[in-house]
Formats: C-alpha cells, structure tokens, sequence
C-alpha cells in the first residue's frame, strides 16, 4: 500500500485539490495500484498547490502544481515509486525553500493527516502537556516568561507575563479564549494550523488553563474560515472521546472544556476587548482599559486572551525547554515567527523563521520576486493596519523593536508584495476607507476621522491645495493615533504616514506628472 | 435546474424559530450562536424573530436588533440563489482585485451588499479569506477560488448557480 499525500488546506482546494484526490483515488483503482490518499495540511508551498506528495522508500517526494490532467501521466512516470516527472520536486524535505526555515510551530502542518490521534502523537504531540502536567502553574508560567515568547497576534505581550497576571488575579471562574479572528490581509498561518494541526492549538489551550487555573475555553474563529472552523469542531469531539479535554485530562485530575465560536464578519473583533463582547453576545465594541482582560475579561472574570501561534508555540517551548525557544531570533524577539509572503509574489506562502532575517532576504530568499514579473515597488508588512515599505528599506531586520524604530510593524507577520504599477495614494486611501468601514464606531477620532481622512486624501490627488491638505493630514493622524481607545483607530494612520513618508510624489501628483493615477490595471501574468 | 434558494432553507415559522433558539438558549453568552443558527435554517434573521430571541434570552428587543445590525454576516433578508464574496483586501488589490471588485459590481448591476433585482446573486465584500498568496480570491456559495481573471468570475458564478454550498473540510 502507497500513502499519497494531498492537501484538504481550503488553498489547496481552491485550485483543485478535491479533484485531484478523487482523480488519483480513480487511477489507481483503474491501474490496480494499492493506494491510500491521505487528506495532510499544506505544506505552505502555496504556488506548488496541489501539492502532492508520496511516501517512497527514500522518503516523501513531492510534485506540484498537480491537476487532475497531470494525474495519469504521473502514474505513468511511476510517481508512486518517486519516479522522474516534470512536475517532480524531489524529496519535499529537501526542498531549498522549506529547508532553509526553522519550523518549530509548524513541524507537523502539512506532514501528518490533521485529525489522526496516532500521527499527532507519533510527531511529538502532547510532550508539552505531560510535562506541563508534571510542573505548578508558576513554573508554567516562569518557563514561558524565560522563553521570550511575545504574544504573535501583533501586540507582541510577553505571554508568560499575561498568564502570571491572570493567575495572581482572584476572581474565579478563569477563562482562557483564543483569539482565531486572523481578519488582517496577507496573513493566513492561522488558518493554516487550525486546518493543519488543529490539536496543537487544543493543546495549547489546556497547558494556558493549566498555567491559569482555568477550566473553560473559547476559539473565537472568524466566519471566512469555514474549514477551520469544521476542522477545530471535528478535533474537538475527538479531544473530549480520546481524554484530552474534558473532565480529567490525560487522567490528571484537572478538566477543561473547549468551545468553537464563530464570528460575523467584523474585522474588529479581532481586537481583543471587542472579541470577548462577541462572545459574551454583545456587538463588537472596544472596551477601554484599564480594566484588563487579564482581570476583567470575559462576563468580567480574568480571562488568557492570545492568538492562535501564541498558543501552539507554548507547546515548543515546553517540549523542548525555554533555552532552546529563545536560541532563535534576536534582541527582545526571541524564537520563531510564522512569516506569512503573500499579494504580488512568486513563491507565495508560509515562512517560519527566527526573528532577524531582513526583509530583503526574505524577499530575495523566498518571495523570488513578483508574481507578475515587475519590480517591487512597496511591501506592506503586519497587515492593513502595517507600514508600507519602499526597497530603501529592505534592510530593516524583521524583529518588533527595529521595525517600531521605523515607524512600522511585523504585527502577525504578514508581508504583502506590491509590483511597480501600484498606486501608493490609492493604498494609502483605501487604509482609511477601511477604517471607516470597520470601525467599531466607539470613538469619535476613529469613527470620522477614517471618513475625513477618505476625503482629505481625495483633495490631495485631485490637486487641490496640496500643501495644506498634507499639513491637515498630518494632523489627522496625529489625532487619531493619539486619540483612538484601541489599534483600529491608532495603527490605521501607520501605512497612511508612511505612504507620505516613503512615496511623496504618489500623493502630490501636480509635483510628479510621471505618476499619474490612471495607471493602467497591472495585466495578470 | 436552477435550484432556488427558498427551497434550500426552511420558510419562515414562528414554531422552527423558538425549536432553535431553544438549542442554544443555555450557553454562555448565546446571542451570536442563536442569530448564526436562525441564519442557517431560514437564510436570514426575520425581523419577526427579534422579540422572539429577546424574551427567551432575557434581553431588549434593542440589544437583540443592536447585535444584528452589527455584524455584516448576519441579513435580514433572504439571500440570492448565488452568493458571490469579492475580497478586497490589500493582498488581492496587489494582482488586480481592484479590478474584479468594479467588474463584479459593473456586470451584476448591484452594489456591494446587495442582490440583483430577480433575486438571482447576491454580491458582498469581504477583507481577506485567507488565501493571501494565491489572490485575487473569491468565493461563490461558499466555495473558495484563487487566481479568479475578471473574465472568469462571470462563468464562476454561473457555474454557482448549479451547486450548492460547498462540501466542508470535514466532510473529506
């Protein structure tokens, strides 16, 4: 019996890996070879989906981008026995692109079948919850504080510190809710885990509770990830009937309980204090703090709020000790980063790394250029609310602190390509009209201000007083990042500022004639 | 054969409403659960089941239609047969998908949130799906698409005319 590999990642799927499944399910039976499609994660090789990939005596071989028309032709070129095929890639862990990474939290995405108890265990599955089983809730928290693990969803808050806090908080019950409403464009590593290695985020979730003395969790998924949330839903039925969760864990004596909520479309719940009114049922507004959601969190109890990579890489942390997590990186971001390279790129897809590779590494090592072939004119890193980066700056060390230097942020460590034929005001406008779209209304200088800034950039490209529209702009965002109760309203001007910034000449378009705004629409490659 | 998206769901009753309401009315905070099920078995949130969803879960008929108005998912009317979701994110503005966004609205005659006139598609914006390498991507009746051509999305959504919402990954 061949395992053959292909992935049921929604990426994969959409280009047509539920087709060629079932097309090499049907060959084989029509050539009589014994084979066993195995549903993986993706490997994040996001241009060589479908990624298939068969288990050989000298390991797994990978070819890609399969289609259901390649499908006869590599049973022909003995696929099966890793045979030569112009869609071949060789050993898939020998690929240069996967081989250069360091994937700590992503080891088992794309390797084993996401739903399998035995392949999670047999790839170092519950290592971390045995020990952190064996340790008090202060050593818990003292390992992970000593790792230098920063919450990934883009804040970049020590994670042990924010469990200590909730464990010295009073209050009971506790909660622990995992903030999975991943709504920042270009990042996916989210929904590539849950999709992929949905126990690990389980997982991680127990060691939190552990950690807190909290015996009831939340995953807050967004509703645009339909798969995530069927994965999660099927991985947690399997938890509570295999004993992971439920009410004695491993046949310790503590319980949790892990419960799936699904968003409604409002990028603003994945703003933490918004997200915890969305559980609670209410609409999706900003609470200030102080109080904490550490203290005051969810129905007012101390409540863990971190992101999806925060917690599964706890588990790396605990498995292999908190001196071997923070050997990676540099200065104060310590460990790996899931890099997610998306928009304009080549080779498009997930990059774990330590902390400290250039920006222009990254592109040059991994992105391969553009999709379409032009040059980059502009990277937006750390998503919609993220500084747009002109190659003048391709220098800067991805780690929190040298990019905060520059007036940007990694955020959740997306990274989106843009080609020569952008147009930077555009960019620059469309960050303000989506602020204006998805404020969650609470505060006035994010509420109208994203409206005024809409405006306010009109007049600029249209002509119309520059100088003092650049002055009026400035001002505005000034405001706004001064004056908004959360990072909707206040990181909003980031890619505004830095527009202004870096691409001058995109916005007074009387000063530059050569960039008109009616560039022509980039023809696709 | 056209399958009409009435058929798909479950027509209005008082009785079917309070049934599932029921099913959630124990859970911590179960307003969103409750409004996300309505939605599932009808297709919508009928106005007539905001009180209906106050008394049982013990709150203002404001805070019920509050929540309801918040949240771009949740309609208060019957969808088209075909829902098609543009993302216009940065990701999928950086290969074209400013350009599919104005082709979707210019060849369905309909604005962003709204259903064409023969209640045939139903187009939404959305910011981001996650499928940030392989842009511009949209969605037809649930089903994913990459690299989505403006011409495509034409023949995308009449092909979605002809299938209904797509099979879940744990179906696999």
């Amino acid at each position: 019996m061949t395992t053959v590999y292909v992935p049921r990642d929604s990426s994969a799927r959409s280009v047509g890996a539920d087709q060629v499944a079932a097309a090499i399910e049907l060959q084989a039976i029509r050539q009589g070879a014994a084979v066993e499609v195995v549903r993986n994660g993706s490997r994040g090789m996001m241009w060589l989906e479908p990624f298939v990939e068969v288990v050989t005596a000298h390991g797994r071989v990978g070819y890609g981008p399969v289609t259901t028309g390649d499908v006869a032709g590599l049973f022909d070129a003995d696929f099966l026995d890793g045979g030569a095929h112009e869609l071949g890639h060789g050993r898939t862990d020998q690929i240069p692109w996967l081989a250069l990474q360091n994937r700590l939290t992503f080891s088992r995405v794309g390797v084993i079948d996401p739903l399998s108890v035995q392949d999670y265990q047999a790839h170092g599955g519950l290592v971390a919850l045995r020990r952190a089983l064996a340790m008090t809730p202060e050593q818990i928290c003292d390992e992970v504080t000593r790792a230098g693990l920063r919450g990934r969803g883009g804040a970049g808050f020590p994670v042990g510190v924010k469990w200590r806090t909730v464990l010295d908080a009073p209050a009971s019950p506790k909660f622990v809710t995992c903030n999975a409403d991943e709504g920042d464009s270009g990042t996916f590593a989210d929904r590539m885990l849950m999709e992929g290695d949905p126990f690990m985020l389980i997982e991680g979730m127990v060691i939190a509770g552990l950690a807190v003395d909290a015996h009831e969790g939340f995953v807050y998924i967004r509703s645009e990830y339909p798969d995530a949330v069927a994965t999660m839903q099927a991985a947690i039925q399997t938890a509570y009937k295999t004993g992971w969760l439920g009410r004695r864990i491993l046949d310790s004596d503590h319980g949790f309980d892990l419960e799936i909520r699904v968003g409604a479309g409002a990028y603003i719940c994945g703003e933490e204090t918004a997200m915890l009114e969305s559980l609670e049922g209410k609409r999706g507004v900003v609470r200030a703090k102080p109080p904490l959601p550490a203290l005051e969190g969810l129905f007012g109890k101390p409540t863990v709020v971190n992101n999806v990579l925060s917690l599964a890489s706890v588990l790396v942390v605990l498995a292999h000790g908190a001196d071997f997590y923070r050997g990676f990186g540099v200065g104060r971001s310590r460990g790996t980063q899931v890099f997610q390279l998306a928009g304009n790129v080549a080779r498009g897809g997930i990059v774990e790394t330590a902390f400290g590779i250039t920006l222009g590494q990254m592109l040059e090592q991994f992105a391969g250029g553009t999709a379409s072939g032009r040059p980059v004119r502009a990277v937006q890193v750390g998503g919609p609310l993220g500084a747009y980066l002109p190659p003048t700056q391709f220098d800067l060390p991805l780690d929190y602190e040298a990019f905060a230097e520059a007036g940007a942020m990694v955020g959740h460590g997306g990274i989106v390509v843009f080609d020569d034929t952008v147009d930077m005001a555009a960019q620059a406008r469309f960050a303000m009209e989506f602020c204006a779209a998805e404020s969650c209304g609470k505060c006035t200088p994010c509420r109208v201000g994203a409206v005024r800034g809409v405006e306010v950039i009109d007049r600029i490209v249209a002509g119309q007083d520059v100088a003092a529209g650049v002055v009026l702009l400035q001002d505005l965002c000034e405001l706004m990042t001064d004056g908004s109760l959360c990072a909707m309203g206040g990181l909003t001007p980031m890619p505004v500022r830095s527009v202004l910034q870096h691409f001058p000449e995109s916005m007074n378009r009387s000063a530059a004639r050569s960039d008109q705004q009616d560039r022509p629409e980039r023809a696709r490659p | 054969m056209l399958s009409d998206v009435s058929q798909r769901y479950t027509p209005w009753s008082e009785e079917v409403a309070l049934e599932t309401i029921g099913v959630h009315v124990k859970q911590r905070g179960p307003l969103l659960p409750v409004l996300h099920a309505l939605q599932e078995t009808f297709g919508y949130v009928d106005p007539r089941a905001v009180p209906l969803v106050a008394k049982a879960l013990n709150l203002s008929r404001a805070d019920v239609y509050g929540v309801l108005t918040f949240y771009p998912d949740l309609r208060s009317t019957l969808p088209g047969t075909v829902r098609v979701q543009v993302c216009r994110g940065e990701a999928c503005q950086s290969v074209g998908g400013h350009a599919l966004a104005v082709h979707a609205t210019s060849s369905l005659g309909v604005n962003f949130g709204q259903t064409t006139a023969d209640g045939s598609v139903t187009l939404d914006e959305v910011f981001c799906l996650g499928n940030c390498a392989l842009g511009p991507t949209v969605t037809v009746n649930g089903r994913l698409h990459s690299r989505v051509r403006t011409a495509e999305l034409d023949s995308l959504v009449y092909d979605g005319a002809g299938s209904d919402t797509a099979p879940s990954a744990e179906s696999l």
